[in-house]
């Protein structure tokens, strides 16, 4: 009875903490239409600003938490609201997730510079763990306390919904934010409000996990997973649903501790040592239930998106993968071993991203699990591909397949943000969980190998014979495997299968009407995609050489979904810009100058942040911006020319790195002008012919436009039209 | 042999009740329309038919067989077809490509070479969209869109086609195109439902018009009779005697 006492009493204070989170989740979701994928990180960052007041300047708890709570949390929501989320409205869902995701990784990086993760803190519950005796279990107040805590968030908060005027705006505004506003709600203020109460109650959610919890930037950040379980029983609409689901999550969590035991003695199958990380993945898989059981949604219509990704042509492509080897092979030649590894990382996580392409660029389908398949295929070249055997990165990509497809059938449903919530779940679940497994047996005869609690060597591919051993072979491997890969998504998107995606993007209703199964076609794209992940994960295990679980965590990979988004995830451009983004920013620019590290710790959160002005993504104004010299054979004459002599100076070592580098730039800037130099003649052509035409006919619509409007047209419209003059001057009036 | 049968359909929206009872037949190469106010719940109504609703009550029937638990696709593999009211067109891919979606999703289910290109461009002249086959969808102009939406129902080989206003956005030369085009098809025995505003195309191409209003069907008939039907007059001019 004591046991169950005890538990019942964590699982409770779980709970607690739970509801707390999930509710300010639900009040921003309902009144203001965003999904804020960075609650948990807001509130992780209130835990660390409170750890900072309370525990390193030592101030007192009531007035830290006072400042945490009252101040610098509703003052963050503010922020938060009239500095991004505000000019969120009427973007895409896609952009929104973008936004919230990258806000996740910006505190996430925030928190890991200012407070240096390799560091223990010193946390402690609040009253110093004192307590009472209750039926003879042990109650302390900060358990306590949580509990009262959740039932005055609830209380407060269906007051302040429904009988405050403040919180009634705050409904209207959800509704119909223009007509909340001539109703005389003022929906700005009720939107910063919304949002600095969410924050508020993020901040107290991750406080109160303090003294429980180590204090580490992404396990806070990530445990509001548990509370988006929770925000999804209750539909993400209704608090006591929320409430509800916080309990069932808690308990669920506590109890399986007591009756794991309990169960093993009956059934050998709960003695297996791969349910022992279980616990933590309870929430998720709740979660992942929870989202499968939604009532079914009535096929989407038409998208409002307004993405632009025109046909990629053959040619093009071929051409840019040949610049992307040549590139790869050159440059290796001239550069450091350690610089080659960070060279072949571009091509391994551009592969990666790459798996997004099909998947989200041309289905529309967003996955927040590409990382995660990429460590099944580099676990599966660990384990499947000994000695380098390239049959290891067959097995990947069919696993992963495989897996991609099983993990597909529950999303089918889904779209927007419960498809985003539901691999993450997925994700999250490998992450707390199978990853962390030691290796196991599956009904006593299939042997699963991972990450062996620790790490796993990958050996480097030997291909027909040609080692790849070496860093610049890796390299070489990376572009030649990226371009392989990038022409088959190219040729995907050419071909009856990639217009049926593109179909299904723009209109599932009608693609339905026109008798496509479109669980078929969502099933091999997913799997499609997982197995393309999976190539690339394995090709960045043999890069690595040794890879562990953390390398392929939720939060790790999702850097990869916003850069990819952010260079355009319709394009093989924008997953090459991904690889070479990522590269950049985690290790070749901290390489070159050691004082940005931190500062490139939140630069992909802040580019993604910044993403909304052009969903089209930074390749394809890249590409507006080089067009002049595409156009123009002197320019590409120059640049050939040019970049040849470049080669030339630097294999004959006459110019060393740097000037190599510079003078690359330079040369390729330069040939923008001298292409529209070049390229000037022909459109002032064109440009001269609208005024010499003025006097010839011109078509109806562009009368009073371009020339004047006069009576002879009048005439001509009304005879165009069929109207008489009776009936334009109104005789029926009279 | 009647074609398409719709049953004693109910759909609610929460309190509201979108079509009751509904019952609605369209034969095998006539016309029927299907007019009324907007809101009378004639998209609904399509809906319904194609799978796109679950209706509260009911039946669809096609070809006296019960096709109510069919979901959407499997339904079109029956030979039903439609197009939209708010265009639901694969914006970014060209005309062709449209029609070619459409035609190549029938070779999961059928193969009779309407994916082949002899067969798409017979569907683009047809429609009259030559000129701008290569062009995509989302830079034509509304009227143009319909009849890329028309074209495509046409390349999975309907037996039933129904038009959701297909005339609005279109000029009035393309209107009698259209026309001439819908009379054709039924000619060739395809069962068209057209739901439409433009009550001269209507009375012109339809055998058998159904009237619908607050989710009820008031008046079943020929042209002839709905254009003198009192209760019809009611529900579009809003009194009892409009004095003729």
């Amino acid at each position: 009875m004591s046991t169950f006492l005890t538990f019942l009493i964590t699982g409770l204070t779980t709970a607690a903490i739970y509801a707390v989170g999930a509710s300010g989740l639900v009040l921003t979701y309902t009144t203001t239409g965003v999904f804020n994928f960075a609650h948990g990180a807001v509130g992780m960052f209130g835990a660390f600003l409170y750890w900072q007041l309370r525990f390193d300047w030592g101030w007192p708890a009531p007035i830290a938490l006072a400042i945490v709570l009252l101040v610098m949390a509703p003052l963050f929501g503010v922020f938060l609201e009239v500095a991004i989320m505000r000019n969120l409205e009427g973007t895409s869902e896609a952009v929104r997730l973008v936004v919230s995701i990258s806000l996740l990784a910006a505190l996430v990086g925030a928190a890991n510079w200012i407070w240096d993760p390799t560091q223990n803190r010193f946390t402690a519950s609040f009253f110093e763990g004192k307590g009472f005796d209750f039926f003879g279990t042990r109650v302390t107040w900060h358990e306590a306390a949580t509990v009262l805590i959740a039932i005055a968030v609830a209380i407060g908060l269906r007051f302040v919904l429904y009988n405050l005027r403040a919180g009634v705006a705050m409904r209207a505004t959800v509704d119909d934010r223009p007509l909340a506003a001539l109703n005389g709600a003022r929906s700005d203020r009720s939107a910063m409000l919304a949002w600095a109460i969410g924050c508020s109650l993020a901040a107290l959610s991750g406080i109160l996990f303090l003294g429980t919890l180590a204090l580490d930037a992404g396990t806070l950040s990530l445990l509001i997973v548990n509370a988006y379980a929770a925000a999804m029983i209750g539909r993400l609409r209704s608090l006591p649903m929320t409430f509800l689901g916080a309990l069932i999550i808690g308990l669920a969590e506590a109890f399986w501790q007591i009756y794991r035991n309990d169960l093993s003695q009956h059934f050998h199958v709960f003695t297996s040592t791969y349910l022992d990380t279980f616990a933590s993945a309870i929430a998720v898989i709740i979660l992942f239930v929870v989202l499968w059981l939604l009532p079914n949604p009535r096929l989407r219509g038409h998208s409002r998106v307004r993405e632009f990704f025109p046909t990629p042509s053959l040619r093009g492509s071929l051409v840019f993968v040949g610049i992307v080897i040549a590139g790869a092979a050159f440059i290796s030649a001239w550069t450091t071993q350690s610089h080659q590894i960070d060279l072949a990382n571009v091509f391994a996580l551009g592969i990666i991203a790459l798996s997004l392409v099909p998947l989200t660029g041309f289905a529309g389908q967003v996955s927040l699990a590409s990382l995660s398949f990429a460590g099944i295929g580099a676990v599966t070249m660990a384990h499947l591909g000994g000695g380098g055997d390239p049959l290891g990165l067959l097995w990947a990509a069919l696993i992963c397949a495989g897996i991609g497809a099983l993990v597909a059938i529950p999303a089918l449903r889904l779209s927007g943000i419960y498809l985003a919530l539901a691999t993450a779940a997925f994700a999250v679940m490998l992450d707390r969980w199978i990853f962390n497994l030691p290796n196991f047996r599956v009904f006593g005869w299939f042997n699963v190998k991972l990450f062996e609690q620790g790490s796993v060597a990958v050996t480097r591919l030997k291909v027909f014979g040609l080692d790849t051993s070496s860093p610049r072979a890796q390299v070489v491997l990376g572009a030649v495997a990226f371009s392989l890969i990038a022409l088959f998504v190219v040729a995907l998107r050419r071909s009856r299968f990639g217009r049926r995606l593109l179909a299904m993007k723009d209109s599932e209703a009608a693609c339905a009407t026109l008798g496509m199964n479109l669980v078929g076609t969502k099933v091999a794209v997913f799997a499609l995609s997982a197995a393309i992940a999976g190539v690339g994960g394995a090709l960045y295990g043999g890069v690595q050489q040794s890879v562990n679980a953390q390398m392929f965590s939720f939060i790790n990979g999702l850097p990869i979904f916003m850069l990819a988004v952010v260079g355009g995830i319709g394009a093989i451009g924008g997953a090459f810009f991904a690889g070479i983004s990522l590269a950049l920013l985690t290790t070749i620019l901290p390489d070159v100058v050691p004082s940005l590290s931190h500062l490139l710790l939140i630069t992909p959160g802040l580019i993604g942040i910044s993403l909304g002005r052009n969903p089209s993504g930074a390749v394809s104004q890249i590409r507006e911006g080089f067009a002049p010299m595409r156009q123009s054979k002197v320019a590409l004459g120059f640049l050939a020319a040019s970049l040849t002599a470049i080669v030339v100076l630097r294999s004959t070592n006459t110019i060393a790195n740097w000037p190599t580098f510079f003078a690359a730039l330079v040369v390729l800037v330069a040939s923008v002008p001298i292409g529209e130099m070049f390229a000037h003649k022909a459109p002032a052509e064109v440009a001269e012919e609208p005024g010499a035409g003025a006097g010839a006919e011109i078509p109806l619509e562009w009368v009073g436009i371009t020339r004047p409007f006069t009576d002879e047209d009048v005439r001509q419209m009304d005879a165009a039209l069929g109207i008489s003059e009776v009936e334009m001057y109104g005789a029926a009036r009279s | 042999m009647a074609q398409l049968e719709v049953e004693d359909v109910i759909v609610r929206f929460g309190g509201h009740v979108a079509v009751d009872d509904v019952s609605v037949r369209a034969d095998a190469g006539r016309i029927t329309g299907l007019i009324g106010p907007n809101g009378a719940g004639k998209t609904t109504l399509f809906n319904v038919i194609t799978g796109l609703l679950t209706p509260n009550a009911g039946r669809v029937k096609l070809d006296d067989r019960d096709i109510t638990k069919l979901p959407p696709y499997k339904r079109a593999r029956r030979g039903i077809a439609r197009t939209f009211q708010r265009l639901e067109l694969f914006s970014v891919l060209t005309v062709r490509e449209n029609i070619a979606v459409a035609a190549e999703t029938r070779r999961s289910w059928a193969h009779d070479g309407a994916h082949k290109a002899s067969s798409i461009d017979a569907i683009i002249e047809r429609i009259g969209l030559q000129d701008c086959a290569d062009e995509r969808v989302d830079s034509l102009p509304t009227g143009q869109a319909r009849l890329v939406e028309l074209g495509r129902s046409l390349a999975s080989r309907p037996s039933v086609l129904l038009l959701d206003e297909p005339a609005s956005g279109q000029t009035e030369s393309e209107t009698q195109r259209f026309a001439d085009l819908l009379r054709e098809l039924s000619h060739e025995g395809m069962t068209v439902l057209v739901v439409e505003h433009d009550m001269q195309l209507v009375m012109s191409v339809c055998d058998t018009i159904c009237v619908l209003d607050f989710g009820r069907i008031i008046a079943t008939g020929t042209p002839e009779e709905i254009r003198t039907n009192d209760a019809v007059l009611a529900a579009y001019l809003g009194t009892k005697k409009v004095g003729a």
